[in-house]
């Protein structure tokens, strides 16, 4: 067998591999959500389902910020930003997220300002130094960076900065995690919890798919050892009948998270009733808005948001692809009318999206590496 | 947007102590340290920075394999490095 792309510690994977196949259970097989799109990235840019035994699925979840917004968003952004004299920030990663009638490179060559940036205080910076523009961030985000927008937030009102607002789309995992759960299209063994997202929230939130859905997770790091390292600690865990929430990650992860963090969140955001979720539909208390307090930051008060839902483009199945249901391959338009230069879909979109990852290290069928490579 | 980058921090700015002055693979950047000031961050220690803002304090080890992780992944990274490399919140 070759492997997609050895890393220095190829050794020590094939080991660990060796003791994740010592485990399986003859006739069973086993899925595993991995919930980050950093972990997707990780495990098709090293080929590590190549370790893997074929008992074993990987099923990549709904964490890519970027994918996961429907294209609604996108337009109420595109709206915000054609208000007279607005100059609208974002992450680079958005810039060619379609939305209905184009991205934001589409809008600017009718005329809005839509300007990447690499942190929201970039765009603070932008707001004083051009008084006679109202600066819009597009916030965007998981636990991972909600807590710079929130300090953001609470910089410029100590600033006084006032032609500056927030676009909030800062979503939560916890919520997403939960309607996996309940979704009867998919039965899951075990995830591989994010790694980023828990240094944030730390590990406890996580209890509940322990103790009520009675499912091992374990929150891992991003290397390919971590990945493979948090595999064997899920099938461990299912030999021996438990189902408990374990830390592989724990050199960077805090069990308790980072309170500085989950405080200024809380005093500057506040949970809306319900959010839509690109290929989840709405899904309650799953995203952020600014808290009243800081009201004055708030783009979706300062301006008029249409707010209309938008279908996705038909042949599009990266709802499917988002809740593990399809593959990417096993998409119509992978590869073919979607691709990560004319993208369809937002999971070719952002290169932690799990189609995008597929595409660019040539991975077009689970099986297609073991064909081509084995004598 | 959601890779963590270490960076090692230089200085930390006297007339504004939540933000730090990192180099980040031989890129020098200001940075906000706001959410790790009970870790007591302090010259020549490491930290995970995300978006323009340290998240986590780490040892000098995990530093030197995430970026040997970053460095492998490519572009993403690269894309990531290129964004600081224009980020200037002074």
């Amino acid at each position: 067998m070759r492997f997609v792309d050895e890393f220095r510690d190829a050794d020590k994977a094939r080991a660990l591999a060796s003791k994740i196949a010592g485990l399986c259970e003859p006739g069973r097989d086993y899925k595993f959500m991995e919930v980050c799109g950093g972990h997707t990235h990780t495990i098709y840019k090293h080929g590590l389902e190549d370790y893997l035994p074929e008992a074993i699925t990987l099923v990549h979840g709904p964490g890519c910020p970027v994918c996961v917004i429907p294209m609604g968003r996108i337009d109420d952004a595109i709206s915000i930003a054609r208000h007279p004299g607005v100059l609208m920030t974002s992450f680079g990663d958005m810039m060619r997220v379609p939305g209905s009638n184009g991205n934001f490179f589409d809008s600017n060559a009718e005329n809005t300002t839509i300007r990447m940036v690499y942190s929201p205080l970039d765009s603070l910076k932008i707001a004083r130094q051009n008084p006679d523009r109202d600066v819009v961030f597009m916030a965007i985000g998981f636990e991972t960076t909600t807590p710079s927008t929130a300090m953001t937030i609470l910089r410029a009102a100590a600033e006084g900065i006032d032609n500056f607002s927030i676009f909030c789309n800062h979503i939560t995992i916890i919520p997403a995690i939960k309607a996996i759960l309940d979704s009867p299209d998919l039965r899951l063994d075990g995830f591989i919890g994010p790694g980023h997202v828990s240094t944030v929230i730390g590990c406890h939130p996580y209890d509940f798919i322990a103790a009520h859905y009675g499912k091992p997770i374990v929150v891992a790091g991003f290397e390919p050892l971590d990945i493979l390292q948090s595999i064997y600690m899920l099938m461990l865990q299912l030999q021996e009948g438990r189902s408990e929430v374990e830390n592989q990650y724990s050199r960077v992860v805090p069990w308790e998270g980072n309170p500085t963090a989950l405080r200024v969140i809380n005093d500057t955001m506040q949970l809306r009733p319900y959010f839509e979720w690109r290929g989840l539909g709405f899904i309650s208390h799953s995203a952020l808005r600014v808290r009243d307090e800081y009201a004055r930051f708030d783009a979706e008060l300062k301006y008029q948001v249409p707010g209309v839902r938008v279908a996705d483009p038909k042949a599009c199945q990266c709802g499917e692809v988002l809740k593990g249901v399809l593959k990417p391959w096993e998409c119509k338009v992978f590869g073919t009318a979607c691709t990560p230069e004319t993208p369809i879909g937002t999971c070719m979109v952002s290169p932690e999206g799990a189609c995008a990852a597929y595409y660019n290290f040539g991975r077009f069928t689970r099986t297609k590496v073991h064909e081509a490579s084995t004598p | 947007m959601c890779l963590g980058i270490p960076g090692e921090v230089i200085e930390i700015l006297t007339d504004r102590p939540d933000l730090a002055r990192v180099d980040v693979s031989g890129v020098t950047r200001a940075i906000n340290i706001g959410l790790v000031a009970d870790d007591g961050i302090a010259p020549g220690d490491w930290v995970l920075i995300h978006v323009g803002f340290a998240l986590s304090k780490i040892d000098e080890a995990e530093a030197k394999a995430a970026m040997d992780f970053l460095e492998s992944i490519g572009k993403a990274y690269d894309d990531e490095i290129a964004a600081l490399r224009e980020s200037h919140i002074l």
